[in-house]
């Protein structure tokens, strides 16, 4: 809290202090942000509306006929020849012809998917080696090509198109000389392209499906932590892996998750580390040791008194009885914090003899834990 | 315009990023796990007595005995619950032998009392062990008393006693005695006489005849002499009795003057009481050696009930000073008196907590009678009963406990005591022969 509280002071403060000096000083950086992003958007948002909705699209390709006639805008045409409503409208054009036959081939490349498997083939071999990002990364490719395709794109990449194809069916069409192949370019290839290779420099390792599967479990704690810090952990994870490996090999239970997970081994640095317990899991430990602490029998001092309890618990929640220890007392006397700890162990160990339900992905933690126990409201009314 | 628009909205950025860290360092968990627990619950704690083990012939009368009336003890406070005999898996056959706690917390027996009797001749010895059964630990060490057969109750209270205060981290009150006004007969012609009994209504001993009427007995602090007001003389006058001897004399003769409402101070040389003269009540004390007398208020309002706090240094009275009575605090020395009750109806009869935390006393208000505590500043008043009447409360020794007169409606009514925990649970009746009113507990016997 303290450091979270020195951030909101000092973002306050800076906010205070801008607010009323900001004027004083003149702030250029805004027309960049808007006028970029109209531009993106608009392009992006009419081929992504026109690739994917095509049949809703096909009311306005009526209305966009016209300029049809103009031919200028051929982009518009491609998108339109798949719906089958155009081909009465371009009539007078060649090209209706081989449009059912381009409806055709979009229809193809949905099979050359299947080259997606080739592609993502050879990024295969890369991504393999950290398995745990592999799994996000097909995921990721498929909006970031249509985002950012719009903007980057150049004719140069022309030779990708097959990589387009993966993404974009619609790259397939024929004729569509130069700007379909500047569409494919720039969609396809570049945004996919990027991160597998990112990934494939970080990662080193080979990997088969299986593990994949198996690592998923684990992606979710990672998704998390990853997201701020992937490549940061590059560095730091294959250290933390081997101190945590040998620590959790003793236990059986560890061995197994090993066994099942023997390609991502390194992967079990962020299960000690993993996210804290939710305040739900909290709750929960807190109402199964409360219905255990019975504070009927206390003399009226040690209802006053407050008592810190720590404990380390088992892997299967329950309570190392030679572990719990009073660690502080306050608002009573020596005897009232002895008679208020006791009750507070009682409570510990009864409702803990068959284990606290808590998450055991979790363990390290709720391994150890300080209880307050704070008769305030339990007090003598 | 824009200028604005966009300071605002890193305004905003600013205060979702601050959010942002904030959380992160709520949810950022350094070293263990903390969590708080402000609810539990309030039960009586399961304990179990096996009988106790016999070392010879003639203790096996004793041994079950003992353990019987210490099981009352613990129960009777309301703060525990016996574990049946007919619910317990193994059987203490030793009183060495180790204990197999799994069979304990298996019949969920928080705490375990095991102990052995031995008698020889007309000696009487008991030993016990309280054990933690979770913790599978011994609370305190092992203890012995020896006392003759004839007290073989006051041992089991006395190992009751040692009990609860191992359990609950405060003394004990099993091993005293009570002396009250025995009643008999109709309301109309009311017999009373001064008795003494055990705490639990046990032993019951008169310490007078039913001759004169007999009000208001209290205990000298250690126990060996009782004062009371009796009607002897046909004044209200005040009377020491010594408990041991059953001999008695009159502490205040004087003609034509009534003394009433005695209390030992803490000391036990000093007694203060209240004295009307020619229509005006005011308090006094008394050198109980010399006889010398020292007033120590003087209002021509009454002033009655006086109580000393346990050290000794201030007194709390009943007064009518302020138009009804109220209870107020003066120095043990008399002077200012600050009064402490401004709730709505009558209060009458405090008196001071053994602890000196709180005062106890009678409220009558809306038609009904209640025992109600509240600190020494009269704050966090509560009453803790109510009913046709109530009144004349005293403290248990380890002043967790108040007993009071509760007296039945009607012409048939009957007056019985009763004792309530100060907080307001395990209200319940005291066992007497017969009617009784205004208890006095004495403190923990030697």
């Amino acid at each position: 809290m303290q450091t979270g509280t020195k951030i909101s002071l000092a973002g306050h403060g800076l906010l205070l202090s801008w607010v009323a000096f900001g004027a004083w000083f003149p702030s250029e950086p805004l027309p960049f942000e808007v006028q970029e992003v109209s531009l993106i958007s608009a392009e992006e948002f009419e081929r992504l509306s026109q690739t994917r909705q095509a049949p809703q699209v096909a009311p306005e390709a009526s209305t966009l006929q016209p300029p049809q006639e103009s031919a200028a805008p051929e982009v518009s045409l491609p998108p339109q020849q798949r719906p089958e409503p155009e081909p009465p409208t371009p009539e007078p054009l060649s090209p209706p012809v081989p449009d059912p036959v381009v409806a055709e081939t979009p229809e193809q490349p949905p099979e050359p998917a299947e080259p997606e498997v080739p592609d993502t083939a050879p990024g295969v071999p890369e991504p393999p080696e950290t398995t745990a990002l592999v799994a996000p990364q097909p995921e990721v490719q498929q909006q970031r090509p249509v985002d950012r395709v719009a903007p980057v794109p150049v004719a140069p990449p022309e030779p990708d198109t097959a990589v387009d194809e993966i993404e974009q069916p619609e790259v397939s069409p024929d004729v569509g000389a130069e700007t379909e192949q500047e569409v494919q370019e720039a969609t396809a290839p570049e945004a996919a392209s990027d991160r597998i290779v990112t990934e494939e420099n970080e990662s080193d390792e080979q990997t088969v499906t299986a593990p994949e599967q198996s690592l998923r479990p684990r992606g979710r704690p990672i998704r998390r932590a990853a997201a701020p810090e992937p490549e940061p952990e590059a560095a730091s994870t294959p250290v933390e892996t081997e101190d945590t490996q040998p620590q959790v090999d003793p236990s059986a239970v560890e061995d197994a998750l090993a066994a099942a997970l023997s390609g991502g081994a390194d992967v079990e640095a962020p299960v000690p580390s993993g996210p804290p317990l939710t305040s739900g899991e909290k709750d929960a430990l807190r109402v199964a040791v409360s219905q255990c602490w019975n504070v009927g029998s206390l003399s009226t001092e040690a209802l006053k008194t407050t008592v810190v309890v720590g404990v380390s618990l088992a892997q299967d929640g329950k309570p190392d009885s030679g572990s719990i220890r009073m660690l502080s007392s306050t608002g009573g006397s020596a005897t009232a914090a002895k008679q208020a700890y006791e009750a507070a162990r009682r409570a510990i160990i009864r409702c803990g003899s068959r284990g606290f339900q808590l998450p055991p992905e979790k363990y390290a933690q709720w391994r150890d834990i300080e209880m307050t126990f704070n008769p305030e409201r339990m007090r003598i009314k | 315009m824009k200028t604005y628009l966009a300071r605002l909205a890193l305004i905003g950025l600013t205060f979702c990023g601050a959010v942002l860290a904030l959380n992160g360092s709520a949810l950022a968990q350094n070293g263990p796990l903390r969590i708080e627990i402000d609810q539990g619950v309030i039960e009586p704690l399961p304990y179990a007595v096996p009988d106790f083990i016999p070392d010879d012939p003639a203790a096996r009368e004793y041994a079950a005995q003992i353990a019987r009336v210490v099981a009352a003890d613990l129960s009777g406070t309301g703060l525990f619950r016996e574990v049946p005999a007919s619910a317990h898996i193994s059987k203490v056959a030793a009183f060495d032998d180790a204990v197999k706690f799994a069979d304990w917390k298996a019949v969920n027996a928080q705490a375990l009392i095991t102990g052995a009797v031995s008698v020889k001749g007309k000696r009487l010895t008991v030993r016990f062990r309280a054990y933690d059964v979770f913790s599978e630990g011994e609370l305190g060490g092992g203890l012995q008393f020896s006392g003759t057969t004839d007290g073989w109750r006051r041992m089991a209270h006395k190992v009751a006693d040692a009990v609860y205060s191992r359990i609950t981290g405060e003394g004990g009150y099993f091993d005293s005695r009570v002396v009250f006004v025995s009643e008999t007969g109709p309301k109309n012609d009311r017999r009373k006489r001064l008795a003494i009994m055990d705490y639990d209504g046990a032993n019951v001993q008169y310490l007078t005849n039913s001759d004169a009427i007999v009000l208001a007995p209290r205990f000298s602090p250690t126990g060996d002499r009782v004062l009371y007001t009796s009607y002897e003389t046909g004044f209200p006058q005040i009377h020491v009795l010594d408990v041991g001897k059953v001999q008695r004399r009159i502490l205040s003769a004087d003609d034509g003057i009534m003394s009433f409402a005695p209390r030992f101070a803490p000391d036990g040389r000093t007694v203060v009481y209240s004295q009307s003269q020619g229509g005006n009540t005011d308090i006094y004390t008394m050198d109980i050696a010399s006889g010398k007398r020292t007033r120590l208020t003087n209002a021509p309002s009454i002033e009655t009930a006086p109580s000393y706090s346990p050290d000794g240094s201030q007194i709390v009275f009943e007064s009518d000073r302020s138009g009804a009575p109220q209870l107020y605090v003066m120095p043990a020395a008399g002077g200012a008196a600050r009064r402490i009750s401004f709730g709505t109806g009558r209060y009458g009869t405090p008196v001071w907590s053994p602890r000196g935390d709180l005062i106890a006393f009678t409220k009558q208000s809306k038609g009904r009678f209640h025992i109600g505590v509240m600190r020494t500043d009269g704050s966090e008043e509560r009453l803790l009963t109510a009913s046709f009447l109530d009144e004349g409360p005293t403290w248990s020794p380890n002043g967790r406990v108040i007993m009071f007169t509760r007296e039945t409606q009607g012409a048939s009514g009957r007056a019985l005591l009763y004792s309530v925990d100060i907080t307001g649970r395990n209200l319940k009746p005291v066992r007497t022969p017969d009617g009784a009113s205004d208890p006095a507990w004495s403190p923990l016997q030697n």
